[in-house]
């Protein structure tokens, strides 16, 4: 278990190290999120305060989503990727060091905007666990979906389009720029299904008085849920492609 | 000598068509075993299966005593592959990416720094060690592929096709490489659709066609399937394209085969068809610039057995995609 772990943590490493410079990475994974934050804030520098938790969760899923996208069909389309299934891996072993490189990337762009974000609005953190535990969890269930719509397509550029069907409904169903209280039914079914909602709730709790929609304890729990529902997911739709791919 | 590697009716359908069909053989530990067919006879697809890549439909494979269905974690640990195409990390250097194969594959902590270096010296590429991948040329790269193959010392290698795409001097230096891991105990299983290499470099060969096994043994046992078979080859200043099928219906000339201004005949008669060809030729107008017999090579049983022209093999695979350049 430790020495599948350590694998893990290897093939995460290298995943950091070699894609982080890559053009759809940068844009899709640092640019966007970036300029979202500028553009809310030149527009209304006192108004982003309400908007914070969303854009935090924002940058975590567009940044976790675009790194996994890169670390599965860019290794597919070199070759790269057999060489992993070559090694003596637990295909566990391999889909866990994908997430996990997908969301160290994702939790290190964050980091730099929340940083930037937090004292400028003067905003404190009054869940420090709770909020870590958000967006370690949220980066994780994002990384995984991004590995979902990822494994089925052969290219990068396919990937980021595929990613895109549904990381911008999300923002604006998740609540992320307008509550999800005020949006019209059906929507709130939808937004319910949606991982990022409960990003952004729990991310509320921790950052303003908003009280969110649900206890902030329950969104940890349906974060964790997510996580354990994607990984089977990803899990079982990766070793299919595998099966039929190879 | 022990079998380091069994194979049990191993069979593969693509849909229908069947492209390796129920294999059953096996490899000595300590020795070249080669698979000698045209592109598309199921070479790759064979190994691909006993390295646990691709699910065969019936039939299994062991190497080292594990079966690669029911354990291929355990099969991983005992071989190295060289697949096709050189598939390392293009922005990793040399000595990072044998470090992270090392890792992968559970080589301790102290000792990766050092068998990566040892492989570098091995490989002729201690002076490239801080080059990314991307950067190598293509015979370098090969070398590179093989050696992170070898990292956490395998007890048999597998090399598909290891020397296609690659210049003259690449690829000798290549197989001189291959032959010194033979010389230190190293089990290899090669794929090769060149006659002379796997002459070169195999203890035995497998011949493979339509995904099956037409004949395993060495190199000499498999030329003496034609030894009553005597060669003719004559140099011409020209071959014109009706000259084959005249010749070939001349008696006792059982194989005509022509390879730029020579041809060359294959009879059981020479005494008796050499002065008919000399003068059907000399009929057609060919001017003759040389006469030769040959011993019959590995080629002409390739042909005698598998009733393929041999240019066939000449014809490389289409590289695709990867880190190639």
């Amino acid at each position: 278990m430790n020495e599948e772990i350590k694998k893990s943590y290897f093939i995460a490493k290298k995943d950091m190290g070699t894609y982080y410079l890559k053009p759809p990475l940068i844009s899709w994974g640092l640019m966007l999120p970036i300029v979202f934050v500028f553009a809310f804030y030149f527009r209304n520098p006192m108004g982003i305060k309400e908007v914070v938790p969303g854009l935090i969760g924002m940058t975590l899923l567009f940044s976790c989503t675009s790194m996994a996208a890169i670390v599965i069909t860019f290794e597919k389309r070199i070759g790269a990727l057999e060489r992993l299934l070559l090694a003596p891996l637990d295909i566990r072993t391999i889909l866990f060091g994908k997430t996990l490189g997908s969301t160290l990337f994702g939790l290190i762009i964050t980091f730099c905007i929340t940083i930037f974000l937090i004292p400028i609005m003067g905003l404190s953190v009054k869940h420090l666990f709770s909020f870590v535990f958000i967006i370690i969890l949220s980066g994780l269930a994002f990384s995984l979906l991004g590995i979902l719509i990822s494994v089925g397509v052969k290219e990068v550029f396919e990937a980021m389009t595929m990613s895109n069907f549904f990381r911008f409904p999300m923002i604006f169903l998740c609540g992320v720029f307008f509550p999800v209280s005020v949006m019209p039914y059906p929507l709130p079914i939808l937004s319910y299904l949606l991982p990022l909602t409960y990003s952004v709730d729990g991310l509320k709790h921790c950052l303003s008085e908003d009280k969110g929609m649900i206890p902030l304890y329950l969104d940890l729990l349906i974060l964790l849920g997510f996580t354990f529902l994607l990984f089977s997911l990803s899990l079982f739709i990766f070793k299919k492609r595998i099966r039929q791919e190879f | 000598m022990d079998n380091i590697l069994q194979i049990k009716d191993l069979t593969k359908f693509y849909g229908s068509i069947p492209a390796v069909d129920h294999l059953s053989f096996d490899v000595k530990e300590g020795e070249v075993f080669g698979f000698l067919g045209p592109n598309g006879a199921g070479k790759t697809t064979t190994i691909r299966m006993m390295v646990g890549l691709t699910q065969p439909s019936s039939g299994t494979a062991w190497i080292d005593g594990h079966d690669v269905i029911k354990d291929p974690v355990e099969v991983k640990k005992t071989i190295g592959l060289v697949p096709e195409t050189s598939n390392l990390y293009g922005e990793l250097t040399s000595f990072e990416n044998l470090i992270y194969q090392a890792e992968l594959y559970g080589v301790p902590r102290k000792e990766r720094k050092d068998r990566a270096l040892q492989l570098l010296e091995e490989f002729g590429l201690k002076e490239h060690l801080e080059k990314p991948f991307q950067k190598l040329s293509r015979g370098l790269k090969r070398r590179l592929t093989i050696a992170a193959a070898l990292i956490h010392h395998p007890k048999i290698l597998f090399l598909d096709e290891p020397t296609t795409g690659l210049d003259v001097m690449s690829a000798r230096g290549l197989r001189k490489l291959i032959l010194d891991a033979k010389k230190k105990g190293l089990t290899i299983f090669l794929t090769t659709h060149y006659i002379p290499e796997a002459e070169t470099l195999c203890d035995r060969i497998a011949i493979i066609v339509k995904g099956k096994i037409r004949i395993i043994d060495t190199s000499e046992n498999i030329k003496s399937q034609v030894k009553e078979t005597e060669i003719l080859e004559i140099g011409l200043d020209r071959v014109s394209e009706n000259l084959k099928g005249l010749l070939i219906s001349l008696d006792g000339v059982e194989r005509v085969l022509i390879d730029e201004n020579r041809i060359r005949f294959h009879t059981k008669r020479l005494d008796q068809v050499t002065s008919p060809i000399m003068k059907s030729l000399e009929e057609h107008g060919a001017i003759i610039r040389s006469i030769n017999t040959l011993t019959p090579t590995l080629e002409d049983a390739f042909v005698k057995l598998t009733g393929l022209d041999s240019e066939l093999m000449k014809i490389d695979k289409p590289v695709k995609g990867g880190p190639e350049s």
